[in-house]
């Protein structure tokens, strides 16, 4: 198993009334409520996490992309993975990911993924999402129905972008260049692990099959509804012929470990509630813009997250309902570890995108909950399919020997201080 | 009205309503579609030959993968007409129907008779942003798009019951082909420059609003109005952006004495 430890980045000072006085934490919050001052405190403090996280042995850390959203403040997460590169040595950079549609030209994402795994040393797992409603086409301007096709061209640039060792014209619908010429080029080859984020557009899973690459399924009610749509991923690979490795399929859940389960209830429910009430207050309107999703996947009606159904129970759902339904996975180590395998093998997937900060969770909870998972929980599961074991396919492989900036910091600080 | 199908020499299948005989008047509807009642199109097949043709996406015209961008819009508006083996037909066009009406009109000025832009799409005012139709709600339709709300939401829905789980189904899966073909015109913004090809229209134009009109309002007829050399402005009292169907008959007035 793989963990990687995630942060949204929210922003934790919504007021108590938001949902009341706001349209949508989405696309026209007001940006008033972003204090920039706070923000700088904040930008820290949530790098800070991943960097702990990475001290703490998780396999990953992770950042995503969002726009004008009061629960992502990472528009760019290559500035803020870019930082992580220099400042940890270990962990895979998960950039879950970048949205191709948005970029023009995309060549752009070939561009900066490239320097990003340069200069972790090939620790870059590289996500293309193509981007929920609310950013791609509320936000970045992007035609609903011409979405899917720009996306698959920008796909189509970068990967041959990366894999081409001469320049080439690329005569697209969306994108014309005469010379594409990446410089510089990535570490990993043919290209670093490709991760595809889906909420459950059924044409992603075979998107996934037809270039071997990761299906993650990223929602906020958790792995008992996640299953649905798993299973028909599953089914979509058997149909396929393909093999069943866990690692084709990652999962994003929200985890939050105390000492008991009541401790977990008593220092995690308020921040929670904070993030099913406030950060998912999203604006109907904004959830799927018309052309956005294909017929196809409408008529397969999948469970959208957004919907009027779970607007509504959001704000209601008490932290037992949280618990026992599964949209979080909470409690003492033990607990935790249960329902993780549960989770783990209901779902059958190799890579967990833990949520450990959430909502306006003070830093040293989200420490506290992490360190319990990364030494209680963590190593129990380790090895849940052991006849994958040696199934790296999906993951990055870093340069052996690797440049250690991290560490240059402190000497040079020594040196800053000797007399000449 | 009776429907014929046709198919455009670039192979789009389309179900066109044709009534009446007398001069050809093609009738261009909006990003909703035709509704299943369309009384001012009977009314208007009383002087003249009426066709209106439903855009791929809408009804039962197939085609979508053909048009992209507002040029394959204003291309295939004149396909059809070709296709009908029409020649120098008068033009109406509603809202969105109504900024391909014009764009035809800018590509080929000399292919059409006269010209009648209805609560028309295609232009952007800063100061005056239209409200955005695609992030709208289902109950939000009705009070932007017609001047006496529970009467539009009556026509918008047509009789059907959405409390049915099947017919709220087909309605979503109908209204996002068409709203997801509108969008690829209209969103994000309902401006594909329009105005700068506009001095190209040189056929008689009537523009017809509806005084509350919250969706395009009528400062958007006084822009339309600057712009095109050779047209006249007609108000109508105590209609919205649906004008046609909530005064067909000011409108089908309005209208005939213009074309006559």
């Amino acid at each position: 198993m793989k963990f990687t430890w995630f942060n949204l980045m929210p922003w934790p000072y919504l007021p108590d009334d938001f949902r009341e006085r706001y349209h949508s934490v989405w696309v026209d919050i007001p940006n008033r409520l972003y204090d920039p001052e706070k923000g700088h405190f904040l930008y820290h403090r949530y790098m800070d996490q991943l960097e702990y996280a990475d001290a703490l042995g998780f396999d990953g850390i992770g950042v995503n992309e969002h726009h004008q959203n009061g629960y992502g403040l990472m528009p760019s997460p290559n500035l803020i993975a870019a930082g992580l590169a220099r400042r940890t040595s270990r962990a895979a950079i998960a950039v879950i990911g970048n949205s191709l549609a948005l970029y023009n030209p995309p060549i752009r994402v070939a561009e900066e993924f490239a320097m990003l795994d340069v200069l972790s040393g090939g620790r870059l797992l590289a996500g293309f999402p193509v981007g929920t409603s609310m950013d791609t086409n509320y936000c970045y301007g992007q035609i609903p129905a011409l979405t899917r096709d720009k996306y698959a061209e920008a796909h189509e640039l970068v990967m041959r972008a990366w894999q081409s060792e001469e320049p080439f014209a690329f005569d697209g619908k969306y994108n014309q260049l005469r010379y594409v010429n990446l410089w510089p080029r990535p570490i990993q080859k043919p290209h670093p692990p490709v991760y595809i984020p889906g909420g459950g557009s059924i044409e992603t899973w075979d998107f996934c099959l037809d270039h071997d690459y990761n299906y993650s399924y990223l929602s906020f009610t958790g792995y008992l509804r996640g299953k649905k749509l798993l299973d028909g991923y599953w089914e979509r690979v058997a149909k396929r012929g393909k093999d069943e490795s866990p690692y084709r399929a990652a999962f994003a859940q929200t985890i939050c470990v105390g000492e008991t389960d009541q401790e977990a209830e008593e220092l995690y429910a308020e921040h929670v509630s904070y993030f099913y009430n406030r950060c998912l207050h999203v604006y109907l309107g904004f959830a799927d813009a018309p052309g956005y999703r294909t017929i196809k996947t409408i008529q397969a009606n999948v469970l959208n997250a957004l919907s009027e159904e779970f607007q509504s129970l959001f704000s209601t759902l008490t932290w037992k309902q949280l618990v026992d339904d599964g949209y979080i996975i909470a409690g003492s180590p033990k607990t935790v570890r249960h329902r993780m395998e549960e989770m783990i093998k209901g779902l059958r997937i190799g890579h967990v995108f833990g949520l450990f900060h959430i909502g306006d969770m003070p830093d040293w909870k989200s420490r506290h909950s992490s360190k319990l998972f990364a030494e209680q929980v963590m190593p129990h599961l380790r090895d849940v399919w052991p006849e994958w074991r040696d199934d790296d396919r999906w993951w990055c492989k870093p340069l052996p020997y690797r440049a250690r900036p991290e560490e240059g910091l402190e000497a040079a600080r020594q040196h800053a201080r000797k007399p000449q | 009205m009776k429907t014929t199908a046709i198919e455009t020499a670039r192979g789009a299948r389309v179900r066109v309503l044709e009534a009446g005989s007398g001069a050809p008047v093609v009738f261009l509807h909006g990003a909703g579609g035709l509704l299943p009642d369309n009384p001012f199109l009977d009314q208007l097949a009383a002087r003249y030959r009426v066709l209106a043709p439903e855009f791929p996406g809408y009804g039962e015209s197939t085609g979508e993968e053909f048009l992209d961008d507002m040029l394959d819009f204003a291309l295939h508006g004149w396909d059809v007409v070709d296709a009908l083996g029409l020649r120098r037909p008068h033009l109406v066009g509603h809202s969105m129907g109504g900024m391909i009406a014009a764009e035809m009109a800018c590509v080929a000025p000399r292919d059409l008779d006269k010209l009648v832009l209805v609560a028309a799409a295609g232009l952007w005012i800063d100061e005056h942003p239209i409200p955005d139709l695609f992030s709208f709600l289902p109950h939000e339709y009705a009070q932007t798009l017609f001047h006496d709300r529970a009467a539009g939401e009556a026509l918008l829905t047509g009789g059907l019951d959405l409390r049915n789980p099947n017919a709220l189904m087909e309605f979503y899966i109908a209204h996002t082909k068409r709203m997801g073909m509108a969008g690829k015109i209209l969103f994000p913004i309902p401006n594909r420059r329009l105005a700068k090809r506009l001095y190209r229209l040189t056929a008689p134009t009537l523009l017809v609003w509806g005084k509350s009109d919250r969706l395009i309002g009528p400062v958007y007829a006084d822009r339309f109005q600057s712009l095109i050399r050779n047209s006249t402005l007609q108000l109508i009292d105590e209609a919205g952006h649906m004008l046609p169907y909530e005064q067909p008959d000011a409108f089908v007035t309005a209208v005939t004495r213009f074309l006559d």
